[in-house]
């Protein structure tokens, strides 16, 4: 256990600066800082633009091993390149789900020719992802899945039918995850599949789902005799509920520290306006800002701890903690941004619903602590699995 | 940056469990705390002669073990799960502070009686809330013999066993961050008054001192005289890092306990840990004791940068008082959940939680609690233009 680098880390760390510092400019100078959560709607084709100019840099997919073009790089490295990034600017990943959740699931997963087919375009830049395991009656219930996915032998094809609901980013995505029931009489986590399938066909439309934001970052997906082919199906039918545990793994892994990256300069935006607004002459604000910079702090500390631990996405009891704390630390300092504003909070930035940052953090993370397993649901786990308590007991439905 | 453990601490540290518990059985922890002593002086030996635990943080050049702040924290930890009432981690903060300041001399001299077997503790303050120079009121005046230092200490922890006593006290006249001085007494020597006290934590002795006139030679001055106030703040951060450690077994410990229990009682025709309300306590309290738990190591990895002048004074006053703040507040919240999911039988004196639950306000008030803390952090967070 140490805090200090290594030379040859301190060399790469310069390495990323000065790439950054050469390439986020000129043309992609308004993208800078924008992009994370909430504004996500923002600036998108600049954006997928940008993601292609970090693959022609090589930094794309970084922790990949270098046989599917990533670099292996290490864990500290990881840490480095996404310091770095945040630090000069860099905006919202719009390729973050196939770099972070497909790529891995692939690698651990796939079979050789779906790391051949897919592993290319989400390394360059070029295909993004999104995951499709919510349904209607399918939230926290995930294993509850209704959609349908059955082999056509006349087409040689999987045919998929069913709806996908809150679908992140699937308006701008090229390819979805989805898991879908493989045999029909199947109930719960068994006889599911995980199937990749291309977005663009007949079978599959998009709606977009206007969100408290005014924007649409989420979407439903409807598939109506959408099809994938043979091999594009990760394991075997009857795998997918593995497949898809295995991905969530993933993403509570390095992912997430790109993203505090992004959660400290919202936390300097709201302890300069509280210096400038007096608010930070309030005794129980400034309790309050200490308490989010420790916060935050911890919950570096807290990544660290969890990476430092196993490389396959499997995770140590005490990496269970981390999307309660990490979402419960957000959401208290949207609000926080709001009490430092005071009456101006209130104030929007202009017509018909536009938001300022810290308005936006406001509003979007009340989601945190819903997507990606509600905190109710992280805490069912925490006692479950970390704590050995008896699980939640079905109901007979 | 590396945040694992290596092979080598952790042995150290089953090596410490296994030995803790034998010589700190919950039982044996409560026959000693009725002692004068307040712990058990034959498992305090065997700490010294066969663990060595003395002498960790000292340099191997001094015989000592060469080890870092990171094998110190963990054993604190784990003496902290077991409520170890000995004169540990007093000792070690003084041993830290000899590593840091003392001159040649006083380490061979005092590096040598502490892996002997002495103990060591730290006397600063007479007024509650006052954990800084501000606080010093002991008096340090120059005669003819030397420097003669008279005032009352209060909150030393074992500071009725010490041998060793490092004490601050300040010029007269002088106030504030000017003229403090600190020093290494030694408790038998002619001046020195003191006497346990009295207090709500049982596993945690505290005495007051009292300096009467007590002479003291150059050699026993640690740093410079009259400009330590700087050095008294590192040492007190020093201090409080070292019982974060503690408050982060603790509430370990009081997690476990709870959850064991909520294992076994059956109310309506099933465990109590299956009800989800109690789930979702635990969950909270685990959640706390993780985070916890990396606040207080990324501490001590910042003690051993400090140690080795690779980190200044406002990162390890950050850090303290960021693992200060967390901790106790904390093992607070995880000692009285504890108690609540007890039930009844939270509220005896046979079962064990109600000794944590004291030993957590007993840690969270000593050196400053988590207001006082965070209002610590909010000032460097605050500092500047904005
Ligand atoms: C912004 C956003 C983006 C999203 N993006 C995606 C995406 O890209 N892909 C995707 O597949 N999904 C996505 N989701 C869906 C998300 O994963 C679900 O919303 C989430 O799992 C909760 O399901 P639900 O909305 O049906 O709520 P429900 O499951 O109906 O839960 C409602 C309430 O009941 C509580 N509850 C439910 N079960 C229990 C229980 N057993 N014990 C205690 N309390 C319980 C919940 O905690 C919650 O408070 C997204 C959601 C949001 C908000």
């Amino acid at each position: 256990m140490k805090l200090s680098f290594s030379a040859e880390d301190e060399q790469f760390r310069n390495e990323v600066a000065e790439w950054m510092a050469n390439n986020l400019c000129g043309e992609f100078e308004p993208i800078r800082f924008r992009g994370g959560p909430g504004d996500e709607h923002s600036f998108v084709e600049e954006r997928k633009a940008w993601e292609q100019k970090l693959a022609e840099g090589g930094w794309t997919a970084i922790g990949w091993p270098k046989e599917f073009g990533g670099r292996g790089a290490s864990i500290e490295q990881q840490v480095i390149f996404n310091e770095e990034y945040a630090r000069a600017g860099g905006p919202g990943r719009v390729g973050h789900i196939g770099e972070t959740l497909t790529g891995p699931t692939l690698i651990a997963f796939g079979s050789e020719a779906q790391k051949a087919k897919y592993l290319p375009g989400i390394r360059a830049g070029k295909e993004l992802w999104c995951q499709g395991y919510s349904e209607p009656s399918a939230g926290s219930d995930l294993a509850n899945v209704k959609t349908k996915a059955h082999f056509d032998d006349a087409q040689g094809k999987w045919v998929l039918n069913g709806q996908k609901v809150w679908t992140s980013l699937a308006h701008e995505s090229e390819f979805c995850f989805v898991i879908a029931r493989t045999d029909p009489a199947s109930k719960g986590q068994k006889g599911l599949g995980f199937f990749l399938v291309k977005m663009d066909q007949p079978g599959v439309t998009i709606r977009p789902i206007p969100q408290l934001t005014g924007t649409s970052e989420f979407n439903e997906v409807f598939f109506d005799d959408a099809v994938c082919d043979a091999d594009d199906i990760v394991g075997e039918p009857g795998d997918g509920w593995k497949v898809a545990m295995g991905l969530l793994g993933f993403e509570r892994g390095v992912s997430t520290l790109g993203q505090q990256m992004l959660f400290q300069s919202e936390l300097d935006e709201v302890v300069r306006i509280a210096k400038r607004n007096g608010a930070a002459d309030d005794p129980a604000i400034r309790q309050r800002l200490a308490d989010a910079h420790i916060g935050l702090r911890i919950m570096r500390y807290n990544s660290m701890r969890m990476m430092s631990g196993g490389e396959d996405g499997s995770l140590q009891k005490e990496a269970m903690i981390y999307k309660l704390y990490w979402s419960s630390w957000h959401r208290n300092l949207g609000k926080l941004a709001m009490d430092v504003l005071g009456p101006e909070a209130e104030l929007l930035e202009g017509e018909p619903y536009e938001l300022n940052r810290l308005q936006s953090l406001f509003l979007f993370t009340r989601a945190d602590t819903i997507y990606g397993g509600t905190n109710q649901i992280q805490r069912n786990l925490i006692a479950e699995r970390a704590l050995g308590m008896p699980r939640e007991p079905r109901g007979a439905n | 940056m590396e945040f694992s453990f290596t092979d080598e601490q952790t042995m150290i540290f089953d090596t410490a469990e296994a030995f803790l518990g034998e010589v700190a059985e919950v039982a044996s922890i409560r026959k000693s705390m009725e002692t004068n002593t307040g712990y058990d002086p034959s498992a305090w030996d065997r700490l010294c002669q066969e663990m060595y635990w003395q002498a960790i943080l000292i340099p191997e050049d001094n015989d000592g073990l060469g080890l870092g702040a990171v094998e110190l924290v963990g054993i604190l930890e784990r003496m902290g799960k077991k409520l170890y009432n000995g004169p540990f981690a007093s000792s070690a903060a003084v041993t830290l502070a000899l590593a840091k300041w003392g001159s040649g001399d006083q380490k061979s001299t005092y590096f040598a009686r502490l892996m002997a077997g002495e103990s060591a503790t730290i006397a600063v303050i007479d007024q509650a809330r006052a954990w800084s120079a501000e606080g010093v009121s002991a008096q340090a005046v120059q005669t003819d013999e030397g420097l003669r230092i008279s005032g009352k200490y209060r909150f030393v922890q074992h500071g009725h066993t010490a041998n060793l006593i490092l004490v601050a006290a300040r010029a007269p006249g002088s106030s504030g961050q000017d003229g403090v001085g600190l020093f290494l007494i030694d408790a038998d020597a002619e001046g020195v008054i003191r006497k346990r006290v009295p207090t709500m934590d049982q596993t945690r002795p505290l005495a007051e001192v009292q300096l009467e006139s007590v002479l003291v030679q150059p050699e026993q001055c640690l740093g410079c005289v009259g400009n330590s106030a700087p050095a008294l703040a590192q040492l007190l951060d020093i201090q409080a890092i070292l019982v974060t450690a503690e408050q982060l077994g603790g509430a370990q410990a009081s997690l476990d306990m709870t959850v064991d229990y909520l294992q076994e009682r059956v109310q309506f025709g099933r465990t109590i840990a299956s009800f989800q309300a109690v789930k979702h306590k635990c969950a909270d309290m685990m959640l706390k004791v993780e985070a916890s738990r990396s606040i207080v190591y990324y501490a001590a990895c910042v003690i051993d940068e400090w140690l080795s002048d690779r980190y200044d004074a406002n990162q390890l006053a950050e850090a303290a008082s960021m693992a200060k703040a967390y901790s106790s507040d904390a093992f607070f919240f995880v000692a009285g959940c504890g108690i609540q999911l007890f039930g009844g039988v939270g509220i005896t004196e046979e079962y064990d939680i109600q000794l944590y639950f004291k030993r957590a306000k007993a840690t969270e008030t000593f050196l400053g609690g988590g207001a006082a803390h965070r209002e610590r952090v909010a000032q460097m967070l605050l500092a500047g233009e904005c």
